[in-house]
């Protein structure tokens, strides 16, 4: 896949957008009924530019599609309820410049966004404002210039911005999803890798589906993926630069290895090796090449995860009689196990702010995908369904999305697999759009920070 | 490949027999407790010789007919003895993707195991698991589960 260059500037043109006074203020904490209400303008865009946009990338208004991005994915977080651009009385390029707040209090917008797109040195260059209506003031504003088939990025990069501004934690729009897509009969399925933004644009597919292919990783600079390939019949762990798309095997192992993640530095690929019917948990650092062995029990040993900080793992096993969660330090020492609740455990996977640990749970026939803290407290359940597993967390640890596979007849028939996410409160449950059926999702970290 | 693991493997079986004697299993149609124990999907790899074995839910342990049926493959594969073997472990739909591969290669090193207590090289036997990719019977219920759940012995050369 070519290398997508992100030439970003972002000048702060107004530094007073302190949190201090600001009165909007929105609380992800909790699972939000009242979603605000707020205007997302359609762009402005100047004649010659708009011209210029249209011959580059076929589309008839670019800044009311730019604003549609930002809508969507407000409006998919759950938090915010975007108005329909058709009760809006202010024109965009006035808006922008000087809003009428009493208009926009009259369609009960709390917040605006307004914004600009100009094309300057062939380039793409935006400039938006978040205005508070009901104080009547600007509280932020930003511009940044890149090249224009980005154009769908600058809408993601928008919604960060607001997204971070009005609830104090750092957004998750900027960001890709590597999947498994999935075609074809349940006995015979083709499977292939996929990439797309968070909000199901832009797939691609980064193998043919020629060998089975399962579980792929994010690396923590999104360069780099880590997946396990069925090539010439050898499940093996194997590493994909996106970039070039240059695979290699990682390590030699004289069997089976699988469940790969990396190191949150980057360094290392966690995974399982199977030998003799027994799976442990080893590590390989990418460059010295180095085999690490972890964990060394006659039981199944699989599904690891680092903490964020890598000094803990959190990983899967049935070293009790059957599948439990447990937590160990990086280097195989100290093991203890953290799921003690009715039913199974598996797919433990350790948020990127530290505090929590998602599973996925089996229990008297229905699956949950779950949290609890890491030393096994407080497991709270925001899921139940037919089937359903593997947990991948958002950059900022809010949202989960997971695949559901449904329920088939004795032909196979009604059968679907489909990625989904849930915030960390429960609500919010919603289907993640593919083109495809798909499992096996795996959330990048943001493209831009 | 230790005497150990033989050793294990046996004790295994052993307990798992009594297990299985003593809990007065249900046989209901195509299924002993939940093991199938139908032919509908079994191949033969020669006149009176299954290639494949079921499991419980979430077990790795041969059951009586695993044992007899895997005894057979071992006579066959001592008469021809040019042949190799590679074992496919299975898993069904109802469990999480990363531990069904396991499960799968626990399975089919169960039938490895079992084969070279009665006598055939471990050279002869490779191992791969689908995990719960692979399955035979599309079903969502039971039975298919129960078809899904299996070690199957196939012809390598």
């Amino acid at each position: 896949m070519k290398r997508i260059i992100f030439l970003i500037s972002i000048c702060l043109f107004t530094f007073n957008w302190g949190k201090a006074w600001s009165l909007i203020e929105v609380d992800i904490t909790r699972g939000n009924l009242n979603p605000l209400p707020l205007a997302v303008s359609p762009l402005s865009v100047d004649q010659n530019s708009k011209e210029k946009f249209k011959d580059l990338l076929k589309l008839e208004d670019i800044g009311a599609e730019i604003s549609k991005v930002v809508e969507n994915n407000l409006r998919q977080s759950g938090l915010f309820n975007p108005l329909d651009p058709k009760a809006f009385l202010q024109k965009p390029d006035i808006a922008h410049v000087k809003p009428r707040f009493e208009d926009w209090a009259l369609i009960k917008a709390q917040a605006l966004i307004t914004g600009e797109v100009k094309i300057v040195d062939e380039k793409l260059r935006v400039e938006f404002r978040l205005w508070d209506v009901l104080a009547g003031k600007e509280i932020m504003a930003l511009a940044f210039t890149t090249v224009s088939e980005n154009w769908r990025r600058v809408g993601h990069i928008i919604t960060d911005k607001v997204y971070q501004r009005l609830t104090g934690e750092k957004g998750y729009f900027d960001t890709r999803i590597i999947y498994v897509a999935e075609e074809g009969l349940k006995t015979s399925r083709i499977k292939k890798l996929a990439i797309m933004d968070q909000d199901g644009f832009n797939t691609k597919y980064l193998t043919l589906g020629n060998e089975l292919v399962l579980t792929p990783r994010f690396n923590p600079t999104n360069q780099m993926v880590t997946y396990l390939s069925y090539f010439k019949n050898l499940p093996r762990v194997y590493l994909l630069d996106i970039e070039t798309g240059i695979q290699e095997v990682v390590g030699d192992f004289p069997g089976m290895t699988f469940a790969p993640r990396f190191s949150p530095d980057g360094k290392k690929i966690i995974m399982s090796f199977a030998k003799d019917g027994n799976s442990d948990i080893y590590t390989m650092d990418l460059e010295s090449r180095e085999v690490e062995k972890i964990t060394n029990h006659p039981s199944i040993d699989t599904s690891p995860s680092y903490s964020p900080d890598g000094k803990y793992i959190c990983f899967n096993s049935d070293r009790s009689g059957y599948q439990q969660i447990y937590v160990m330090r990086s280097d195989g020492s100290k093991v203890k196990r953290i799921s003690f609740g009715n039913g199974l455990y598996g797919t433990p996977v350790w948020s990127p702010r530290g505090d929590l640990i998602a599973f996925t749970k089996l229990h008297k026939g229905k699956f949950y995908i779950g949290v609890m803290r890491t030393d096994g407290t407080g497991e709270r359940l925001l899921t139940e369904n037919y089937y359903q597993e593997a947990p991948s967390w958002s950059p900022n640890g809010r949202v989960l999305i997971f695949y559901r596979e449904t329920k088939s007849d004795s032909a196979g028939k009604g059968f679907s697999a489909k990625l989904w996410s849930i915030d960390l409160t429960g609500y919010n449950e919603r289907m993640v759009k593919t083109e495809t059926d798909a499992s096996d999702p795996s959330w990048s970290s943001l493209l831009t920070d | 490949m230790g005497l150990n693991k033989i050793f294990r493997n046996t004790l295994l079986v052993f307990f798992a027999s009594i297990l299985l004697s003593a809990c007065a299993v249900k046989t209901t149609g195509k299924m002993q407790g939940d093991v199938y124990t139908g032919k509908d999907t079994v191949e033969y790899l020669a006149s009176g010789v299954p290639d494949r074995v079921f499991f419980a839910t979430n077990e790795t342990v041969l059951t009586t007919a695993s044992r007899e049926t895997l005894r057979k493959q071992a006579s066959w594969l001592r008469k021809n003895s040019k042949i190799n073997v590679v074992l496919e472990g299975h898993a069904d739909e109802r469990g999480t993707r990363e531990y069904n591969l396991a499960l799968g290669e626990r399975r089919a090193n169960a039938a490895k195991d079992y084969l070279m207590t009665y006598g055939i090289s471990g050279n002869r036997i490779s191992v791969i698991s689908y995990g719960k990719e692979r399955p035979v019977d599309s079903g969502s219920n039971p039975l298919a589960w129960s078809k899904n759940r299996r070690s199957v012995t196939v012809k390598a050369n």
